[in-house]
């Protein structure tokens, strides 16, 4: 059979179907900000409306270059970047991005925004409101490329809850907080964002880490340090995923190297209600559409009637 | 860009620790000089992008030099051994810019590209005139082949052991009158072209290479900020973000910013 026709299989199979924040999703699987552009790129090799939705690149109220070259670095089973939040501001992604990704996508897709202060986060989360677009903001309170902004807020539970009220005062769109695994209680910190009306989680963005070349004998990202991802961090996210599950009652989307469906099963019995594929995007262009493939057959070996069912199913 | 399934054909050293890798099969995507592909190897979790130095309608030619354990790795790949690879990469040279002199400028395993451009001038009945520049006469290859596309063929090697005792633009001057450049090496060099460039007063293409994530214009691993050029190829005076595995890995002259 052609993988076209199992595509068109798969956008009807009620197996795969489940909610996030009181919107109905095709299936759990979504291509992670900043691996996936604004999707349009992807749509030339394969029809992205079979994806459950994706979130789209970091987006700041500016618009940013971000880091000096060299940004990425390679490491056993994974790939440190240190970009930092190169996007071409809310404006040009209201009135250019997003009018090129309609052509190609029916569904509403994840805003991940970002800022350097609390009045950058409201300020372009106002800004999207009125975006059909967007169906909700997954805000970047984790990034470990820039400074004094991204990951501060995401490190201590005062300032994820401030900035969790702050927007949650300005939009009425599902609000989810990607949090950071460079913390020493995860818990805690979600714990806040929950306290203070977040809708969802989501989890881990990457893990600070460097790597150093043994012919210039220093670090090999012009920035020094970067964010880990891939496959090598996928036991963390785990971990970090099944801990957030346990401490609130709000979704949590689970991320970190998940790479193929089997992943995917694990990091629902993790407890995540969705989750975000990143790195695997950027090895394989097909990543996405492919683990969206295997997991029918997956739940029939597993006899998984309802992908829904597994959710935290790993949990006493 | 598409996602091939290669199979090695052949894979030799042709001067120290620089091998050459043929591939056959599907090259669709492929059109231009100066595009490249992303290879993945198995037990490395990046693909490898490298420049395309030849193809034809099945068929594609890599040359690569051992640098870390990835290329090292690829030296060992037998001939039938089947490769993954994303193909037709980058945006490649226009050669339709060339004029009626282009000069081809390559350093080390920045040359390879260029073979190809050579060989599409040669098509096109227009006469290249080419400067090759490498460390030692151990590293040199291809100096036979573009001799053969080219009677203006100049060499220079840094310690003097092949050609000219110097760096590549220390023989362009002996190229000119040229009607534009194009030209592929190491950073360093690339520079001095670009000074050669200004010099003389000549426009050309330059092809960089950078660290990439996906090598397709998904990560922004390798973004740059560049000049923005107008329809006319002049600068506009704004600053615009350029993917070297996209809107590269060829700029103009006028476009690029060094940092």
């Amino acid at each position: 059979m052609q993988k076209g026709n199992i595509m068109e299989i798969n956008l009807q199979d009620n197996r795969l179907k489940t909610n996030l924040c009181g919107i109905d999703i095709d299936n759990p699987i979504i291509p992670a900000s900043g691996t996936f552009g604004y999707g349009y790129e992807f749509a030339k090799i394969y029809d992205i409306n079979c994806l459950g939705t994706f979130s789209i690149k970091g987006t700041t109220l500016y618009p940013r270059y971000g880091n000096p070259l060299p940004r990425i670095a390679e490491s056993p089973s994974g790939i440190l970047n240190s970009v930092g939040l190169q996007n071409p501001g809310i404006d040009k992604v209201l009135n250019h991005e997003l009018r090129e990704l309609e052509k190609v996508f029916n569904k509403k897709v994840i805003a991940n925004v970002s800022g350097f202060s609390i009045s950058e986060y409201v300020n372009v989360c106002e800004m999207l409101n009125d975006e059909d677009m967007i169906g909700w903001i997954e805000l970047n309170i984790s990034c470990p490329n820039v400074h004094g902004g991204g990951m501060s807020f995401g490190t201590s539970p005062e300032l994820a809850g401030e900035v969790t009220a702050s927007v949650r005062k300005v939009t009425s769109k599902p609000l989810i907080l990607k949090l950071s695994p460079n913390v020493t209680d995860i818990k805690e910190i979600a714990k806040s964002c929950e306290s203070n009306g977040a809708d969802a989680i989501s989890l881990i963005n990457t893990l600070l880490g460097m790597r150093i070349d043994l012919k210039s004998r220093k670090p090999i990202l012009k920035n020094r340090t970067g964010g880990i991802s891939g496959p090598a961090v996928f036991p963390l996210a785990l971990r970090m995923v099944y801990d957030a599950y346990e401490a609130v009652k709000i979704p949590v989307v689970g991320m970190g190297g998940i790479s193929s469906a089997r992943d995917v099963i694990e990091m629902m019995l993790a407890g995540a209600r969705a989750v975000e594929i990143g790195s695997a995007n950027l090895i394989n262009p097909y990543a996405s559409k492919e683990i969206i493939d295997e997991l029918p057959a997956l739940m029939d070996e597993m006899k998984i009637n309802n992908i829904e069912e597994i959710i935290g199913g790993a949990h006493e | 860009m598409k996602k091939v399934l290669f199979k090695i054909k052949e894979n030799i050293e042709i001067a120290e620790n620089i091998f050459k890798m043929v591939l056959s099969g599907d090259t669709e995507e492929i059109n231009k000089a100066g595009q490249f592909i992303d290879l993945k190897l198995s037990n490395y979790y990046l693909r490898r992008p490298i420049s395309v130095s030849d193809f034809d309608d099945n068929s594609v030619t890599i040359v690569y030099k051992v640098l870390g354990k990835g290329t090292k790795f690829m030296t060992m790949l037998p001939r039938g051994h089947m490769i993954d690879a994303l193909t037709g990469l980058g945006n490649g040279f226009d050669e339709s810019k060339s004029g009626p002199s282009p000069l081809l400028i390559g350093g080390g395993v920045g040359i390879p590209p260029l073979l190809k451009l050579a060989k599409m001038f040669n098509e096109i009945n227009v006469n290249p005139s080419i400067a090759l520049g490498f460390n030692s006469e151990k590293d040199a290859f291809y100096i036979d082949e573009f001799k053969e596309l080219s009677s203006k063929v100049l060499v220079a090697s840094v310690d003097g052991s092949i050609g000219v005792n110097g760096f590549v633009t220390d023989v362009c001057e002996a190229l000119i009158p040229s009607s534009f450049v194009y030209t592929c090496g190491p950073l360093s060099m690339l520079k001095s072209v670009y000074s050669f460039c200004e010099k003389y007063d000549i426009d050309g293409e330059f092809s960089f290479e950078e660290r990439m994530g996906c090598g397709f214009g998904a990560c922004m691993g390798c973004s740059t900020e560049a000049r923005e050029l107008d329809a006319q190829g002049e600068p506009t005076g704004k600053y615009i973000s350029k993917r070297i595995c996209k809107e590269g890995p060829v700029l103009c002259r006028k476009e690029i910013l060094w940092k």
